[in-house]
């Protein structure tokens, strides 16, 4: 995927590899980095994905990363159907209505 | 091997935050154990009438409260006769950033910008980055909000993705890490390189900030039945909220009113893991931050927490995952409120609890929270049940966090659980002897502190402290 100069980009760059993490972490999070993710507007003339950029992001910093994404979305939603949750309601309506009786 | 600058940063931790606060810590000081709390909560928050005055200029508080008849109605079906309190609800979802989190910001960005700051920076995955967005927007400042989100598949919680969605939809920037306490590193690089203000959580202005709220809860109650609640319950993670609400509370005269706090039982799941990071379905209010913080407050972005759970808490009780969802779905079809599950840990616990009351009492359920895609009983059990989460009805007793959501098969199973206070004292205790020297003894003074901070009398403190040293 390629951006131009101008585009909104998400960003992604290692903060801390496996061996600089804090001693206090337990063992499975001591084996990864630290990530971080950001997004901003494309500062130079045109990008692939995984190239190194800077980016201005929405409140004006300045920051590099390597870009992951163009035109990013939110992609989490009302999740699947779980059936379950059907029942309560039910359920509940029942209680109370052969209480009224 | 620490990355480059890391120590050095970290070494830098208390100038910055010195100027990212601006608040002298060292005035409270004692040199021991004890600080001077409510001379910190005087000198550096805001009287009750100027939080007023400043959350009314952005349309924060003063939320409706209704009374729950169904769920009352329900409830009673499972108590014993004459039992079953009537549940009130304090509709905190109403509130310009949809929680009660805006009453905190509403005061944090107001000081921020008397001060001069350009711009604020929360470190949270929770309700106050968006609140902190929603304020700085109307105040015209800048907002960073940084988020813990993902695990190391680039999972995200979607509760806090959609928290991420809130806050860029009110012009913020959020930066989002993996797992881990060293976003605290990330958060101390961003403060000392845009000289914002760190609108922290724990600061005396934002706990001020809900006092009103607790205010709020006496006054309408009287309003509506002509006296004070006999209990309200309080949500738990930070200490924060229950700290300002009780304060509120006392400031409304409603010194009989029991202040309850309530957290989501994850026990098992450490907060720091990865692998564990997607398998709890609350992502706050639970247990892994309000044991922590209730034994011991000043784990903080800033040397003293003006949040101080045990100093207000008449009682502390847990509800399983499974009976908060359930309530949730209660409160929308027998109510007609659809909010979200995380500001429903004190309803579930409250409907266990008003079981216990009489029927001519009064509890309140002290906050409700928006909900949207994300933050949502169904996506969070859907993707509870994608990271292998089994989800079924049955007992809640038998839930595991981490392995399972029981859904109780009826509304007679929800049951709050007490957690010991003198327990939780100990610990509290056990924390501050720690903080001293080689050699180092308590002094009166940190015995007098260490009393009010456990609410009990200095007799009991050293009944307490000896039995410690009896292990």
């Amino acid at each position: 995927m390629k951006a131009v100069k101008g585009d909104w980009v998400r960003i992604h760059k290692t903060v801390l590899s496996p061996a600089q993490r804090a001693p206090q972490v337990p063992e499975d999070t001591k084996k990864i980095p630290l990530e971080m993710w950001d997004k901003g507007f494309l500062l130079s003339d045109s990008a692939d994905v995984g190239d190194e950029v800077e980016v201005e992001t929405i409140i004006g910093r300045r920051i590099m990363g390597n870009m992951i994404d163009v035109n990013p979305q939110f992609h989490h939603s009302w999740g699947n159907c779980v059936p379950e949750i059907l029942h309560i309601g039910r359920q509940l309506r029942s209680i109370l209505a052969e209480e009224a009786e | 091997m620490p990355a480059a600058g890391y120590n050095e940063l970290m070494a830098r931790r208390a100038e910055i935050m010195k100027s990212a606060i601006q608040i002298d810590y060292d005035q409270f000081e004692s040199g021991s154990i004890a600080f001077d709390y409510e001379g910190m909560m005087q000198k550096v928050g805001y009287s009750l009438d100027e939080i007023k005055e400043i959350q009314e200029r952005t349309g924060v508080g003063n939320t409706p409260v209704y009374e729950l008849r169904n769920l009352t109605a329900l409830c009673r079906t499972t108590a014993a006769p004459g039992k079953g309190a009537r549940i009130f609800l304090k509709d905190e979802a109403a509130n310009p950033s949809g929680s009660f989190k805006a009453r905190r910001a509403a005061v944090s960005v107001y000081h921020a910008k008397k001060l001069g700051y350009r711009g604020v920076i929360a470190a949270t995955s929770g309700n106050y980055g968006a609140a902190v967005a929603s304020q700085a927007a109307m105040l015209g400042l800048k907002c960073i909000i940084v988020q813990e989100c993902y695990d190391s598949e680039g999972r995200g919680q979607p509760e806090i993705i959609e928290k991420a969605r809130k806050c860029e939809a009110y012009g913020a920037e959020v930066v989002q890490l993996s797992v881990g306490p060293e976003l605290f590193y990330s958060f101390l690089q961003l403060l000392e390189e845009t000289g914002y203000f760190n609108a922290s959580l724990y600061t005396p202005f934002g706990i001020a900030g809900i006092e009103t709220l607790g205010f709020e809860i006496s006054q309408q109650i009287k309003g509506m039945i002509g006296r004070n609640p006999d209990a309200v319950v309080v949500t738990t993670a930070g200490g924060g909220n229950i700290t300002g609400t009780a304060r509120g509370l006392i400031k409304a005269d409603a010194l009989e009113t029991e202040v309850i706090g309530a957290s989501v039982d994850l026990k098992g799941l450490h907060m720091a893991s990865d692998e564990q990071f997607n398998r709890k379905s609350f992502t706050t209010g639970h247990t892994g931050f309000g044991i922590p913080f209730t034994t011991n407050p000043d784990r903080t972005d800033v040397p003293r927490s003006a949040g101080r759970p045990l100093r207000y808490m008449d009682r502390y009780v847990t509800v399983r995952q499974g009976e908060v969802f359930y309530m949730t779905e209660a409160l929308a079809q027998l109510e007609g409120l659809e909010r979200g599950p995380a500001g429903n840990i004190s309803l579930a616990a409250a409907f266990s609890i008003a079981r216990e009351m009489d029927d001519d009492q009064i509890i309140v359920v002290q906050e409700t929270e928006y909900t949207g895609a994300g933050k949502h009983i169904q996506p969070q059990l859907s993707f509870a049940r994608e990271n292998g989460i089994k989800i079924r009805f049955g007992n809640p007793e038998e839930e595991i966090p981490g392995q399972s959501i029981i859904l109780p098969e009826h509304p007679s199973m929800i049951r709050a659980v007490d957690l010991d206070l003198d327990r939780i004292r100990l610990s509290y205790i056990r924390n501050c002897l720690a903080s001293l020297q080689e050699g180092e003894k308590t002094s009166e003074e940190d015995i007098r502190y260490m009393a009010e901070e456990c609410r009990v009398g200095t007799d009991k403190l050293n009944q307490l402290i000896e039995s410690l040293e009896g292990r």
